[in-house]
């Protein structure tokens, strides 16, 4: 508490200071940018600071259970700071505020951020918090980095994302809990052997954290599965998709395009350096497999769905002026974002469909603008069901009130570094996995806009429109 | 509560639908041989997808024409040696097949024909059974009676997981049984008990029970927003995997036969030993006794078409089947039930056209028991409600009534804590007019008082809309008397919820004279959207409901005070059908309101309205006896014995107003008759003096408000088939002995008169 009032206390006079900087700065960036623009215009827009991505890192992304079986949620964060520490050589107390996403949360750190930050030896004075928002808890956390910069209380903050899905909390049951509760509170003897008296066995049974969506009780894969069904999706389209998912992840594993990972030395373990879900199979192999949810007709196997993995990432985001008297060398610019929502049962991983028209026209862009498209892939019938409902004159008229249909992006410039079919999803450590790989996909291959976007839990959905750092 | 009840509470009104204009259609019958237009079919991959869809109506019934058109399709399929399976489908996105066409029993005029057409739907079904191909039903919707049977009939059944796929035999609700096959199928698919279970209650089963009970094989999802609407998209998907699913079963990749578990295999073995059955038989038996008094044929028939289908094999129980089924449908119980039908589906339309502005926010004034019924039927449909009350422990109590009343269904699963949540949420509750600026409609269930009311009314318009519509739930004082307080009387109306508001199913409307067109077309429109079926009847005190119930209960009091006990006017009234005795309806609805009506329905009926002595019901309410809310009246309540003792105070203050009996009208069928007529002569006097506007309402209110026997059919379609003149005559001798609370009005002795004359034709 007492550093956050320190922290605004020392940022307030700076407001002044920043606003008089300002106009003078957005004069300078516009010169700039528009000696770099090739025939594109930028995005920067008057009286909006620039936001950039300075880098951006990862942990590898391991299917739960395995290697990282024995640590801790803010072990695998700490492994993340401290890579971007070092990447970016960055003076651990210039950075203001550090927030972090997390889905599973455990219990003992549930401000996951401040004990990751602390064991990651950021000064104890900077404030961290946790923000949770499902699939989309980093993009949250980065865009209120975004928010907090432009909003002039901080010019330095690292966003990013955790989660663990080697261990998860389980609880005991509520009549249970209640009874260890009162224990607590029991005075006399008599008092505690009577609530222990009281213990059926009934009571012992664990609860599981929930896999359903508490709303409408389904799970997502079951969800997921109705979606592909909605939209005609094929389970040869799935498996296709998944595969072309798995081949293109290990290309870039081997061509070294997957710079953002970095490596981890797990204690009384090797040092980690790679993703280890990645595992291009065949059509066969992958038709052989049962359905996962919906039993026997459905479509959606163990194959063509992300699995449960254990990873972290972290970015560095600052406001331009900041990074370049830091004498850093952005790498892109972070634009216009959009948060959507819709229902939760029927159109709980339509995200993207929704999220995309609206962020490219905040943009004032068209889908043919936009050189690099990063989704997240939650299944192979989620993208292919969001790929169609964007293609649908009906959709877009009958479900968004739009006249035409959005479009549907082109796959030679979608996701073809794989994605978290193939690499991996830990929940809340995607979205700065997303915004970095479109990052270091426009530096390779020189495009100017990338587009993020992503469904989540609870029926939201998110997209951020990218813009590359002038070469 | 007697089955009697259930009977008609569970019957949604999409049981079995009635095709008007049957003549005209078997015109059409020979045209249609060239083109079929309810049947129509395609192959797929081998696999033929049959597809119903009747183009006249909204829901498919096995009409005359759709049985031919399936009997044709059929041997077409049979006769094509390339396909190797079948699907049958229906076309309509909420029902697959509701049932048979109940005008077809209706035109019948022997049982012979009854047992014939009960035959004609055996045979079919058997050829299905039969058929050297398997044959999937895919269901979506509705499938109920004859389209069950129909699917039970099928080799394998895969059904949607929606809500509005329900499967159930409701023919006991029309006084029938399942006359196609279905009393003995069900029982071999699903187990004795559970069969029974279906046929005698007619409960409507959702799929997913189903499928646990083994009456589908499969489900299927139903499915969201994708490249068409979602209705039309699920019936893709559903007809999808069944065609999938007929290509295994062709192939042998699907087996039908499911592995049974060592509970099931227990079951099966104990329902092997002719003991037990016999058992079953006997305790079914005595429980259809029990709470039909012997009163409903069907269900007694329903256990001997199975029984006999059991004990000595098909040939037998079909044969019982279609002639049972001949028998009860010549049944004046049969015709009383599917008259209800007729006027369930009457009472459910808004006869007053569309009103100008749909209610989108109602208010209701008064959280107790009614009010904040009113409440929880509202916002279950989604409309924003206020609940106000004066204080806050009135206002708690409602809310929590509202509260409990969704969670219980929560607890039975037709609700998920979320959606109660959600519906929750559209409740407001509060102790000021906060909000009322922008109601659209306020109903007031404030207590039964007129000065009150008045206070009340003045308040509310001076905060609400103009266009806003005062509604008042009163069940005795004239709505022009509340009125009198009100700046724009035409928009005033009554509307008198029946308790429990969320159980029963009546809404009785009043209009005064000065009541709007447009006033009444809201108020039956937001009645319909809260589920009910609706009366609409004329201003006078007790309006027609109360009006009919005060000489009944008067006369009830009469009865007690000759030293009949509360049990046995309690099992007179229910051996006449009534699903609740005399005695224990008193304590429901109160003493203290019984006693309130019958002072202010006597004050305006003078002594027609006589019988007992009012200050019976005085008295016990000075004790403290109010009836079932206070824990005494007739009986003692509290106690969790299961056997009701009646109160020794109440019995104390019948002997101190003790009367003699006399004997020439105290037998017990005397007595019932007693209670009956005068029920009945003020419903036929409330259509004399115009303030029922047809005998069909005055039927429907009977029974759903009052719990008039169904098995009569309501109190016109009782003088009906009973004969007027008889009812006259015994009326006569009663008056001999009473005087003018027996006197037959003048509707009454002009149908005794002449006996064609008839209240339904």
């Amino acid at each position: 508490m007492a550093s956050m009032l320190l922290t605004s206390l020392r940022c307030s006079p700076l407001t002044s200071v920043q606003a008089a900087q300002f106009a003078a700065r957005s004069i300078s960036t516009s010169v700039h940018l528009q000696a770099q623009a090739k025939s594109k215009k930028t995005l920067a827009k008057p009286g909006v600071k620039n936001i950039v991505l300075v880098d951006g890192v990862r942990t590898p992304f391991l299917l739960s259970g395995t290697t990282y079986a024995d640590l801790m949620p803010h072990d695998l964060a700490r492994a993340a700071l401290q890579g971007l520490l070092n990447r970016t050589g960055l003076p651990k107390d210039a950075v203001d505020y550090i927030v972090y996403g997390t889905v599973i949360q455990e219990v003992k750190t549930s401000n996951v951020a401040r004990e990751a930050a602390l064991g990651a030896g950021f000064s104890d004075k900077t404030p961290a918090h946790t923000v949770t928002m499902a699939c989309i808890s980093s993009n949250q956390a980065m865009t209120t980095a975004a928010g907090l910069i432009a909003a002039g209380q901080c010019d330095a903050v690292v966003a990013g994302g955790v989660e663990f899905m080697s261990d998860v909390p389980i609880r005991h049951s509520r009549k249970m809990r209640k009874t260890m509760l009162s224990l607590n509170k029991a005075k006399t003897l008599g008092a505690r052997l009577s609530l222990l008296g009281s213990i059926r066995l009934a009571h012992l049974a664990p609860e599981l954290p929930a896999v359903a969506e508490f709303s409408t009780a389904e799970t997502m894969g079951h969800s997921a599965d109705r979606l592909a069904a909605a939209f005609g999706v094929t389970r040869l389209e799935q498996d296709e998709f998944a595969l072309r998912s798995h081949t293109l992840a290990k290309k870039a594993q081997d061509s070294g395009l997957l710079s953002d990972v970095v490596g981890f030395k797990v204690p009384g373990k090797d040092i980690v350096s790679k993703d280890n879900g990645i595992r291009p199979s065949n059509m066969e192999q992958m038709a052989k497999l049962k359905p996962a949810f919906i039993k026997p007709h459905g479509t959606v196997t163990a194959a063509n769905s992300s699995f449960l993995t254990d990873g972290a990432s972290a970015v560095l985001i600052m406001s331009e002026e900041k990074a370049l008297a830091m004498g850093y060398k952005p790498k892109a610019y972070l634009r216009d974002f959009v948060y959507v929502s819709q229902d939760p049962k029927d159109q709980l991983l339509l995200g993207p469909t929704y999220a995309t028209p609206k962020v490219l026209e905040k943009s004032g862009l068209t889908l043919n603008d936009i050189d690099v498209f990063e989704f997240h892939e939650a299944f192979a019938g989620q993208i292919m069901a969001n790929l169609k409902a964007m293609e649908s004159d009906w959709f877009a008229q009958t479900y968004m009130g739009r006249k035409t249909k959005v479009g549907a992006p082109p796959m030679e410039k979608f996701n073809t570094w794989g994605g978290s079919l193939s690499l991996g999803h830990p929940f809340a450590a995607t979205g700065c996995r997303l915004v970095t790989t479109v990052a270091h996909r426009l530096q390779k291959e020189g495009g100017q806009y990338g587009l993020v976007a992503a469904c989540a839990a609870g029926g939201q959905g998110h997209a951020m429109v990218v813009e590359a750092y002038p070469q | 509560m007697a089955s009697a009840r259930l009977l008609l509470t569970r019957g949604s009104c999409t049981a079995l639908k009635t095709i008007t204009g049957h003549g005209q259609r078997s015109l059409s019958i020979s045209s249609a041989v060239l083109a079929r237009t309810h049947v129509s079919y395609e192959v797929k991959d081998n696999v033929a997808v049959v597809r119903i869809n009747d183009p006249t109506s909204k829901v498919n019934t096995l009409s005359k024409q759709m049985q031919a058109e399936m009997v044709e399709v059929m041997n077409e399929i049979w006769g094509n040696s390339a396909v190797k399976s079948a699907v049958l489908i229906s076309r309509k996105p909420g029902c697959f097949i509701a049932g048979a066409d109940i005008n077809m029993i209706q035109a019948c005029k022997s049982a012979e024909e009854v047992t014939l057409l009960s035959q004609e739907g055996q045979k079919m079904f058997e050829k299905i059974e039969k058929s050297p191909i398997p044959v999937v039903a895919a269901i979506n919707g509705s499938c109920l009676g004859g389209g069950l049977e129909f699917a039970i009939a099928c080799q394998y059944r895969i059904a949607t997981k929606s809500k509005k796929t329900i499967l159930g035999t409701p023919e006991v609700m029309l006084g029938l049984l399942p006359g196609a096959g279905g009393t003995q199928r069900l029982p071999r698919m699903v187990g004795l008990p559970a069969a029974f279970d279906m046929m005698l209650t007619g409960r409507n089963i959702r799929s997913d029970k189903a499928k646990k009970m083994g009456l589908v094989h499969q489900l299927v999802d139903p499915l969201g927003p994708g490249l068409k609407s979602p209705e039309d998209r699920t019936i893709e998907y559903l007809e999808e995997v069944a065609v999938d699913f007929a290509k295994g079963l062709a192939s042998k990749k699907v087996t039908v036969e499911k592995k049974k578990g060592l509970m099931q295999k227990l079951q099966d073995f104990v329902m092997g030993l002719p003991p037990v059955r016999k058992q079953i038989y006997k305790t079914v038996h005595g429980k259809v006794m029990k709470q039909s008094k012997g009163l409903y044929p069907a269900p007694l028939k329903i256990i001997e078409c199975v029984q006999t289908g059991i004990e000595k094999g098909n040939a037998d129980g079909y044969l019982t089947e279609s002639q049972n089924f001949g028998k009860l449908g010549m049944t004046s119980e049969s015709r009383a039930l599917i008259g209800l039908y007729h006027g369930q589906v009457a009472c459910k339309k808004n006869h007053f056209g569309q009103p100008e502005r749909e209610v989108k926010k109602l208010a209701v004034l008064g959280a107790g028991l009614m009010g904040a019924g009113i409440a929880q039927v509202t916002i279950d449909k989604g409309v924003a409600t206020i609940l106000k009350d004066t204080t806050e422990e009135g206002l708690s109590r409602g809310q929590q009534q509202v509260y409990k009343g969704l969670n219980d269904k929560t607890k039975k699963k037709s609700l998920t804590t979320f959606e109660r949540d959600r519906i929750m949420s559209m409740l407001s509750g509060q102790l000021d007019y906060r909000g009322f600026e922008s109601a659209d409609m306020v109903i007031e269930a404030v207590f039964e008082d007129l000065s009150i009311k008045h206070k009340v009314i003045k308040e509310v318009e001076a905060v609400i809309p103009s266009h806003c519509i005062f509604a008042t739930n009163t069940s005795a004082l004239p709505i022009k008397d509340i009125a009198a307080a009100s700046k724009r009387p035409e928009k005033v109306i009554g509307m008198h919820y029946f308790s429990p508001v969320d159980k029963m199913q009546l809404l009785e409307i009043i209009t005064t004279n000065k009541t709007s067109k447009d006033t009444t077309a809201s108020a039956v429109a937001v009645g319909l959207k809260q589920g009910k079926v609706i009366i609409v009847v004329g201003d006078g005190p007790g309006f027609y409901t109360t009006r009919c119930l005060a000489p009944m209960l008067a006369e009830a009091v009469r009865v007690l005070q000759e030293g009949v006990g509360p049990k046995k006017l309690d099992s007179l009234t229910t051996g006449f059908g009534f699903p609740v005795g005399a005695a224990t309806l008193a304590d429901e609805v109160g003493i203290d309101v019984a006693a309130h009506v019958a002072e202010d329905l006597g004050k305006a009926f003078g002594t027609r309205f006589g019988g007992g002595n009012v200050e019976v019901l005085k008295m016990m309410v000075q004790k403290g006896f109010k009836g079932r809310k206070s824990g005494k009246g007739c009986y003692v309540y509290g106690a969790k014995s299961k056997e009701k003792k009646v109160n020794s105070g109440a019995e104390d203050i019948l002997k101190s107003f003790k009367l003699t009996a006399p004997p020439a009208v105290s037998a017990d069928e005397d007595i019932q008759y007693r209670l009956v007529s005068r029920f009945v002569n003020e419903a036929i006097l409330c259509l004399q003096e115009g303030i029922l506007p047809d005998p069909v309402q005055g039927d429907i209110g009977a029974v759903f408000g009052l719990g008039f026997p169904p098995c009569l059919g309501g109190p016109f379609r009782f003088v009906d088939s009973y004969g007027a003149d008889k009812l006259v005559q015994k009326m006569k001798r009663f008056e001999e002995a009473y005087g003018n609370q027996f006197t037959p009005c003048q509707l009454l002795l002009d149908h005794a008169k002449d006996s064609g004359k008839r209240f339904h034709k």
